[in-house]
């Protein structure tokens, strides 16, 4: 069981001989570590041109209903942009025709999604209150999709955009469940869950997302929370705001003005 | 896309635009119903080893291999809905913890791994290292393997056995509770969807789950017995039935609770979740889950079990009352079966604009279709048969050690 | 150690081992660095083609139009809602042509009639507004503002129009009760009509002892309604109480 003395000593010095090995070799690589790092500061600076910061926005969309007039530009234009299946189960977003009678019946409707506008209602005969309301992924702060899903296929980002990696989606559809709003779908293309993006890929070129930019009316405003001057902060100032289905908590970032209390 | 639009035409109301398409569909009934299954013969297996009910003991064995078959079974429902089930490992790699259902693959593992097969594999330990010692040919080494080279047959290593099954099963009890009621949870704390979104959800999950994997064993064991010839033990079956009585009991109070409770409360969603009842579920709810799978039942069994009196309030003779409870516990595999149904298609036959109902256009063929399911439902079934023929739960199969010399 | 207890820390063991081992194969490179996904996803979705180039860039060539049209009545309409998406024009404008909506068809997307849209907006009746010819024939896209001053109050208000149509004020004008100058047909929002201030308005047919025809529905101007003002309670465009 015991080791005999003499080898011990003889490691000794084997030992002290290979550590200066070691200390030899390491100096030798000592100038090529120090090329290397050298040239990863060159590339850091090479790139640090004015990149897009995610962190410096945070943004947010406002809807006055009084303003929409049901014409479903947003939808189409949608469609264009994000290649949106045109079949009539897909939106990323919609637009909802609300008619309330004077009995106080409320009937909704969105025909493909008001893609091509809306048929006429039967008579203006006994209509209470009637109007169209445009619907999209709210975008939430405390999104309950995200929450659920299993792998992080859904995330927000620190600008404040939900979005979904389909590279990396499973399709097990928990996500599509979560959403109270029905804001989600799977694309049957890719087999992925598909969403609303606020359009994240012209937001950070400082475009405009597509329903935005052509909506005739100026019934939607897009804005930045975190810049004091901007559409977005105008109307959270001039109008009372609703948000979907408050008592969810979802603290969503689509701001309604005029929203009535049908509207679900 | 034809049978969305086929769908878009029978929807009454307005619903999303995007809830034409029904998520969950027939695949993801099969599962809840699989896995209570799993959970429902475990706790029946336990109630032998940790609270010592005798008569249960020729069940025993076959509970646990039921529970092993079907737990294998249980994720290829899943894999089969998933839309990259190529992907499906990111739940392991990459979990998000918030997620209810990534942490149930880590609670389904637990299981499996720490607490079947675990107390499988104690259970049998014994029987394993003296049959891989009598045998020959490919059961020899099928045996030899699974003893994992533990073959010591020491009155001390066979008291740790012993022991060591009856801490797994203490383990084991929550563990399965855990696993079905995860499931309910998966779907109790959606709380965009109010058919779903309650407190009571895993509960209900869990004794509907204790529920079928009662009948099932129950079932099982008639069969098994009477295709061996055997005699079947009375008194084990009439022990399975005034159990099977008492959860049904349990069960149908809870879900009487759940709803009281909604109608009492006439929260915003009690019109269209009362439509959904009436129109939609009427069959699946009213009739298949709770009349003839819930209160049928238990009249059959509060009247000719000895669960409320000693003899059965009703006399019968063993055959006819064997017959009975075979009955009983088909009913009640329908009625678990329809109460899957009704929670997973249920909630998703209503928008959730709360203004319009849907229809779920069931397919044939196709990974969804009515084939596929059925398949899935009949292969745990062949796998216990496998687990059957390698590790015989049988009284007579057990192998004895030699009389010491 | 118990012998049973040995081995099956052997297998968790290779278990856990293996389980390592393909997660740190496995995970792709960039999940984590800024939250629980892959951050390569950003870059991805940032990097999706761009459509629609924005009205901003019209003005590059288009200028003499985008001049012509930010002072009329469609300024607020993107070029792009009528024309399509623009981003491919942008880059190689004689390639990519726009397509222009010529017929008839398309106009009423946003202005025929329909009682949902708010009031105010211009709206007509697609099937007897100018039937058969192009809208362009006589509104400039560009320039839409109609060839003469409409008429009637109905081409904007229809909506009230309509519903007084068929009400016991039909065969009242709009203009009884509403003093309205010429310019609010040319800017609306600049000028707009006026609404009756007091009961006496109302009182002027309705009264007892008002010169109005005799089938006129008479209340005691003094004691009716007590505090509030008529329409306060009845809809003057729908002044039916049955």
């Amino acid at each position: 069981m015991e080791k005999p003395i003499s080898d011990n000593a003889g490691s000794q010095e084997a030992i002290c001989e290979s550590r200066r090995d070691f200390l030899y070799t390491c100096s030798l690589a000592a100038p090529l570590l120090l090329l290397a790092l050298q040239a990863k500061l060159v590339c850091a600076f090479a790139a640090s041109e004015p990149a897009y910061n995610p962190r410096e926005h945070r943004y947010g969309m406002g809807i006055d209903v009084s303003r929409c007039i049901g014409c479903g530009r947003c939808v189409d234009a949608c469609k264009n942009e994000n290649d949106v299946p045109r079949e009539p189960f897909y939106f990323r977003t919609w637009v909802e025709r609300y008619v309330i009678n004077s009995a106080g019946d409320t009937s909704v409707d969105s025909p493909n999604g008001g893609i091509s506008g809306f048929p006429a209602t039967s008579s203006e005969r006994g209509i209470l209150r009637t109007f169209f309301v445009p619907k999209l992924c709210n975008q939430c702060d405390d999104p309950p999709c995200v929450q659920v899903c299993p792998v992080g296929a859904t995330f927000a980002t620190e600008d404040g955009v939900v979005l979904v990696d389909r590279d990396y989606c499973i399709c097990c559809r928990y996500c599509v469940q979560a959403c109270p709003y029905g804001a989600r779908f799977i694309d049957p293309r890719t087999r992925t869950a598909d969403k609303c993006t606020f359009c994240y890929h012209r937001v950070t070129r400082g475009l405009l997302p597509a329903c935005v930019e052509v909506c005739p009316t100026g019934a939607r405003v897009f804005g930045d929370i975190k810049q004091r001057s901007s559409p977005l902060a105008r109307f959270t100032r001039f109008h009372k705001i609703h948000t979907l289905k408050p008592h969810m908590n979802t603290k969503p970032k689509v701001y309604y003005a005029d929203l009535d209390e049908e509207v679900r | 896309m034809e049978p969305l639009g086929e769908v878009l035409k029978q929807v009454q109301g307005y619903i999303y635009p995007n809830e034409v398409e029904l998520q969950w569909g027939l695949l993801i009934v099969v599962y809840p119903y699989v896995t209570g299954l799993v959970a429902g013969a475990f706790i029946l297996a336990s109630l032998v080893r940790v609270f010592n009910v005798k008569e249960l003991q020729p069940t025993y064995r076959l509970a646990l291999l039921t529970a092993l078959g079907y737990l294998i079974v249980a994720p290829l429902p899943l894999l089969a809905h998933l839309g990259h089930p190529e992907r499906a490992l990111e739940i392991f790699l990459t979990p998000n913890v918030h997620s209810a259902m990534a942490m149930f693959g880590f609670v389904y593992a637990w299981y499996l791994m720490v607490v079947l097969l675990l107390e499988i594999w104690f259970d049998y330990r014994k029987d394993l290292v003296l049959w891989s010692a009598q045998e020959k040919g490919v059961r020899r080494w099928v045996h030899w393997i699974l003893t994992l080279g533990a073959t010591d047959l020491s009155n001390k290593a066979l008291r740790f056995d012993q022991s060591a099954g009856r801490f797994i099963t203490i383990i084991g009890i929550p563990s399965a509770f855990l696993l079905h009621g995860y499931v309910g949870f998966i779907f109790g704390s959606v709380k965009a969807n109010p058919w779903w979104s309650s407190v009571l959800m895993p509960i209900v999950f869990l004794f509907s789950a204790i529920v079928s994997g009662i009948a099932l064993v129950l079932l099982l064991y008639v069969v098994s017995t009477l295709l061996r010839s055997k005699a079947v033990d009375m008194l084990c079956l009439d022990k399975l039935a005034s159990f099977l009585f008492y959860a049904l009991v349990v069960d149908f109070s809870l879900e009487m609770l759940d709803f009281i409770h909604r109608l009492y409360e006439a929260e915003e969603s009690i019109g269209i979740l009362s439509q959904l009842v009436s129109s939609r579920l009427f069959l699946s709810l009213v009739i298949l889950q709770a009349l003839l799978g819930t209160i049928l039942p238990l009249i059959m069994l509060g009247v000719i079990s000895p669960a409320l009196r000693s003899r059965g309030s009703l006399k019968t003779p063993d055959e006819l009352r064997r017959l009975l409870y075979v009955a009983a516990a088909a009913l009640v595999q329908v009625g678990i079966f329809s109460t899957r149904w009704n929670v997973v298609i249920g909630g998703q036959l209503f928008s959730k604009s709360l203004r319009g109902l849907t229809v779920y256009k069931m397919q044939l063929l196709g990974i969804e279709g009515l084939i596929v399911a059925g398949f899935l439902l009949l292969l745990p079934l062949l796998l216990l048969l496998v687990l059957i023929v390698l590790l015989p739960p049988w009284p007579e199969a057990e192998a004895h050690l030699p009389e010491a010399a | 150690m118990p012998q049973q207890l040995a081995r099956l820390l052997v297998v968790f063991a290779v278990l856990t081992g293996g389980l390592v081992v393909t997660r740190h194969l496995l995970i792709p490179k960039t999940f984590g660095q800024r939250g629980h996904y892959r951050a390569a996803a950003v870059t991805t979705i940032q990097e999706l083609p761009v459509r629609y180039a924005g009205r901003e860039a019209c003005a590059d060539c288009h200028a003499d139009i985008v001049g012509l049209h930010g002072k009329g009545r469609h300024q607020t309409v993107s070029c792009e809602v009528c024309h399509g998406p623009a981003a491919a024009h942008t880059l190689a404008p004689v390639e990519n042509q726009l397509p222009a909506p010529r017929k008839r068809a398309y106009c009423p997307l946003c202005h025929g009639y329909d009682p949902s849209r708010p009031t105010g907006f211009p709206q007509i009746d697609p099937v007897s507004h100018n039937p058969m010819k192009p809208c362009i024939t006589c509104h400039n896209p560009h320039q839409p503002e109609p060839p003469h001053v409409p008429e009637e109050c109905g081409a904007c208000h229809g909506e009230i129009a309509r519903t007084k149509a068929v009400s016991r004020h039909a065969l009242l004008p709009c203009t009884q009760c509403h003093k309205t100058p010429v310019q609010h047909k040319v800017t609306p929002r600049l000028l707009h009509p006026d609404k009756p201030r007091n009961r006496e308005f109302c009182g002027q047919c309705h009264a007892k002892d008002a010169g109005s025809p005799r089938e006129i529905p008479r209340i005691d101007l003094a004691t009716h309604g007590g505090r509030y003002l008529c329409w306060q309670c009845h809809y003057p465009h729908m002044p039916e109480v049955d």
